[in-house]
């Protein structure tokens, strides 16, 4: 039943967006269209959640046939808990992005049906490159998976958005290249080793873990580029802000709660198991990035003027920490790691959709333009500060669980990165808390809020309209975010119940065990 | 005396054996050539364009089907050594299995570019007078005859003759654009040139093996004690002459020129078919004649790949012409199949050849989405000119888009298969470093496709921009061919590379 399941989250998106796209002149049908195919994508990965089995075998709902014979090369797919955590953060994002952008005016000239067809592409897309089994279909979909996303910036976004879509697509092309490069090594290890070629995961980690310390290391770099640009690792980075601050809110959710998984889920399904040896040895150079990450993201997100851009520097601060969690090798730090993706996805998805409503209101990006907002949108205000307590990870929301396993399991093998990883979290308040001081909090004030009623300033200005408080769609949207992030911050055995065996059979795959033993009730 | 010689003679002197068959696809090509020629001295002016067109298209045809008739005859699979193909008119052409590969090509391409060269829908008199046709013709099979020649000699030989209809094919814009005779001038004179250094390292490898057939010199060159000196200094003029016809950087200086300043239709036909014939005589000499040496030779190469990618790279970034980038993005694209070239394997051969094939059609259609593009009596080719053009016509906008990112290489498009089985087979073959090069330079090479990409879908339209002309049946058809092929070679590329999986005969 999973793999026809999971076939059919592959192809349902797509079937949507061949219908979606002929609906060019029809916005509203468009969106109830794509909005109904989304649906439909959650109610089948709550399914495969379902017929999931954690102590089952290491790839389940598995599935292949061959592409190119003569290459190797299968179309295979299958998921795993980590996988399957991510296909359901996708099943659930993407729904509420087109739910959240229902009023967003499009570019002029610019249908609602393109858009989204190009957002369920997206998703397929998003699906297979999680559920691949093959590298070398891996690497075909986390290449085409740029194109979309090129063309949702490109085509939808803010005024510099050329810029950011092709500084996008260039650094995650080249990124994919050189991982190519490292795929036919592994190719050819293989095709020397057993007497004929195969891009197969499960063949390759057999093959390839027992290589040379040498040949392991350059390849681990091929592959460690690519996903190293993709989580954005300092100094690789430099990409995201522009892309996040140009693109649409929907498609900005998606670029930062989704996409950028890609990379640390390459760290753990790719990596890990095909490169015991040379993850070990290079472990610190990913701990050291993921530190420098970790503070530096947090204090330039403290300098930042402009929300978007905030967001982006908050993502890169909390990638450096998975990548701690991934690269400390004790399962506490692993499984947080994983959830982590998760809940970073859930709490950082609801802040920039949160920050959208308020830039939907006021018109403007800039953090100055807007002060004492609470007064005029208590209940948008609320939410703000729900999705920003996540963020920086205060106890009894998702996020701290998250954080803690990774700082927990990360001190008695790495204490030194432990703890200056410790700081981010200091700046996390600083900057979550500071920006929620500015926008919403004191007199009502800003260039954004002058002049409309009930805001600052002698007259009203009759050209501008009333800052009204969440609507019922909104509340709607945000709903399912705000009861996750209470949930999981409580309970969040479910996620850590489906990621735990994976993550052991990958700690195992590297040859690692827990220096303590692992505690009960993790 | 004189009668007893005049007696024995015939039994000294025999006539080389023909295999017909094997060379009918050239006989079929060159002879239509002739007919051609015929035609334009003697049928009235309003004829000429309808029976030239015809003849064409027969004739490629029938060389197809003669080449398919052969390929499935006893006498190619008899062979030599158990090899398919005949070597024929005393061992001087080779008819084996690179080179019906190669002819096969050669003929499908041939049959795009002329659709092309043959549509008066865009250019309502033509865009070439008529006598393109025949030299057309000439040309192509020219283009035969040096994709299996197996001696120096003859490849010479069909090197001028694919290379004198091309020179006179640029120059034959009917406006007369002084560009296109700019052009033709430019493109002769240095082609001119590179002949005299073909011939000339053909002279040297004379005086070296003492013959001019390539297995001559290939078994000269084992174990022998003669001067290394005439053999390289042989090889180097020898391969200076075949980089030129291919395009590769440094040896490029042409190319943006001629691609820029020919009529479109013919800078396709130029792009794919002039590309597949000097890669098909470089595999073939390299393979056949320097497979032994390679390891002297090879770092030369290695130093010629790396500066035809990054000319054509790095220049191409710089192009605000669509038919100069193109043409740029061909040097690097040149560096690239070199890479393969220089894999003297089984691999990089299969790799090679599957490569051309994806290129060549990729190419073919990208001129043909060009020359649709135009402003009042001539082509838009100004990047400028290109901005917006999606809002204008997303269908054109949408095809010229998909046939940019097969050329960057994006997954699902033949050019990204090409790119793969190229640099797998170099990888295979010890040469990761060159490797990892041609991968950033494929990364750089993409900025410049987005570019464009960025320009017809992000910007706003200029206020008189081009029109987009509706494409008549023969060009509808060429770019239609041409974005399927590439579209199927990048999902299903199994059955070509099982084609190209071939060797050559010595």
């Amino acid at each position: 039943m999973g793999t026809g399941l999971l076939i059919a989250l592959l192809v349902l998106p797509l079937v949507g967006a061949l219908v979606v796209a002929f609906l060019k002149n029809d916005d509203r049908t468009a969106k109830i269209a794509a909005l109904g195919v989304t649906l439909a994508e959650f109610v089948l990965a709550v399914l495969l959640w379902i017929s999931y089995e954690p102590g089952g075998a290491r790839i389940q709902a598995s599935s292949s046939v061959d592409w190119m014979s003569q290459l190797g090369v299968h179309l295979s797919f299958g998921v795993d808990g980590i996988a399957l955590v991510m296909i359901g953060v996708i099943a659930l994002l993407v729904p509420i992005v087109i739910g959240a952008g229902w009023a967003d005016k499009l570019p002029a000239g610019r249908s609602a049906g393109g858009f989204l067809s190009l957002i369920l592409v997206q998703e397929a897309l998003m699906v297979g490159v999680f559920a691949a089994t093959d590298v070398f279909l891996f690497y075909v979909l986390f290449e085409i998976m740029l194109i979309p996303m090129y063309f949702l910036i490109g085509g939808y976004g803010g005024a510099r958005r050329q810029y950011a879509a092709v500084k996008f697509f260039l650094y995650s092309f080249l990124g994919g290249l050189i991982m190519l490069a490292s795929a036919i090594g592994c190719y050819s290890l293989a095709a020397d080793k057993l007497g004929h070629g195969t891009f197969d995961w499960a063949t390759l980690v057999t093959v390839v873990r027992d290589a040379p310390l040498g040949t392991q290391v350059w390849l681990f770099f091929g592959f460690f580029l690519a996903f190293a640009i993709k989580a954005p690792l300092v100094p690789l980075h430099t990409w995201l802000p522009d892309a996040a601050e140009q693109a649409p809110i929907g498609v900005a959710v998606i670029l930062v709660g989704v996409l950028d998984k890609v990379g640390t889920f390459g760290f753990l399904r790719y990596l890990l198991p095909m490169f015991p040896e040379a993850s070990k040895v290079l472990a610190p150079l990913v701990l050291v990035l993921g530190v420098i990450g970790v503070l530096y993201g947090s204090l330039l997100a403290v300098g930042q003027t402009d929300l978007k851009r905030l967001i982006a520097y908050v993502s890169i601060a909390h990638f450096g920490f998975i990548a701690i969690g991934i690269f400390a090798f004790t399962s506490q730090s692993e499984v947080g790691a994983v959830s982590y993706m998760v809940n970073h996805s859930i709490a950082t998805g609801m802040l920039i959709l949160v920050i959208g409503m308020v830039i939907a209101r006021g018109g403007s990006t800039k953090i100055a333009d807007y002060g004492g907002m609470s007064k005029l949108t208590p209940v948008l205000a609320g939410l703000f500060l729900v999705a920003g307590l996540s963020t920086l990870s205060l106890p009894g929301t998702n996020s701290f669980i998250s954080e803690f396993l990774v700082l927990l399991g990360s001190y008695p093998t790495q204490p030194v990165y432990a703890v200056l990883a410790t700081i981010g979290m200091i700046l996390a308040a600083l900057y979550v808390l500071w920006l929620y001081q500015r926008v919403m909090q004191g007199p009502v004030r800003g260039n954004a809020l002058v002049g409309v009623s009930g805001g600052p300033g002698a007259a009203t200005d009759p050209g501008k309209a009333a800052v009204t408080d969440l609507n019922k769609r909104e509340l709607l949207v945000l709903a399912p975010l705000v009861l996750l992030i209470l949930v999981l911050g409580v309970y969040p055995k479910p996620v850590l119940d489906i990621v735990g065996p994976s993550v052991s059979a990958t700690m195992s795959a590297v040859g690692v065990t827990d220096p303590v033993p692992a505690q009960e009730g993790k | 005396m004189l009668s007893n010689f005049l007696l024995q003679a015939p039994s000294q002197i025999s006539p080389p054996d023909v295999s017909y068959a094997a060379i009918a696809p050239i006989l079929i090509i060159l002879g239509a050539a002739c007919l051609g020629v015929l035609f334009e001295a003697f049928l009235a002016k309003e004829a000429r364009w309808a029976a030239q067109v015809a003849l064409c298209v027969v004739a490629i045809l029938a060389a197809g089907v003669a080449l398919i008739l052969f390929m499935n005859s006893d006498a190619a699979k008899g062979g030599v050594a158990g090899h398919t193909g005949v070597l024929t008119l005393a061992n001087v052409i080779s008819i084996d299995q690179p080179a019906l590969f190669l002819w096969g090509t050669l003929l499908a391409l041939g049959l795009l570019a002329l659709l092309l060269l043959a549509d008066r829908t865009v250019d309502p008199e033509g865009a070439l007078q008529t006598e393109a046709f025949p030299l057309f013709l000439f040309a192509l099979g020219g283009m035969l005859v040096f994709s299996a020649s197996n001696n120096l000699l003859t490849m010479f030989i069909a090197l001028e003759v694919l290379s004198l209809p091309l020179y006179l094919m640029c120059g034959l814009a009917r406006k007369r654009r002084l560009i296109s005779q700019e052009a033709a001038v430019k493109y002769f004179l240095l082609g001119a040139f590179a002949s005299a250094f073909f011939l000339y390292g053909t002279a040297l490898l004379y005086g070296y093996a003492g013959s001019v057939r390539l297995a001559d010199i290939a078994n000269a060159a084992v174990g022998t004690d003669r001067s290394d000196t005439l053999l390289f200094a042989g090889l180097g003029l020898l391969v200076v002459g075949l980089l030129f016809k291919a395009a590769v950087g440094p040896f490029h200086t042409w190319t943006p020129d001629v691609y820029q300043g020919a009529p479109t239709p013919v800078t396709a036909y130029m792009a794919a078919c002039t590309k597949v014939a000097a890669f098909g005589g470089i595999l073939r000499v390299l393979t056949v004649a320097f497979q032994s040496t390679q390891w002297e030779w090879r770092g030369v190469l290695w130093a010629v790949c790396i500066v035809s990618m990054a000319i054509g790279a790095i220049f191409g970034l710089t192009q605000t012409d669509v038919k100069r980038m193109i043409a740029y993005s061909s040097v690097a694209h040149a560096g690239f199949l070199l890479v393969g070239a220089i894999a003297i394997n089984a691999d990089g051969l299969q790799s090679t050849l599957f490569y051309l094939v994806a290129y060549g059609f990729t190419t073919i259609a990208s001129f043909g989405v060009i020359s649709l593009v135009r402003k009042g009596n001539g082509e838009a080719s100004d990047l400028s000119e290109w901005a917006g053009l999606a809002k204008r016509s997303p269908l054109l906008a949408a095809v010229f888009t998909f046939l940019l990112l097969a050329l960057a290489g994006i997954p699902l498009t033949s050019g990204f298969i090409g790119k793969f089985v190229v640099f797998s087979a170099a990888l295979r073959d010890g040469m990761a470093p060159l490797v990892v090069i041609a991968l950033i330079f494929s990364a750089v090479a993409a900025f410049f496709y987005l570019r464009v990409v960025v320009l017809m879908y992000f910007s706003e339209p200029a206020e008189d921009g081009p029109t987009v002309t509706v494409p008549g049946t023969f060009t509808m058809v060429a770019i239609s061919l041409g974005v399927f092929i590439t579209l199927l070679l990048g999902v299903v590329p199994g059955f070509l590379l099982d084609w190209a999986h071939v060797g050559f005969l010595g």
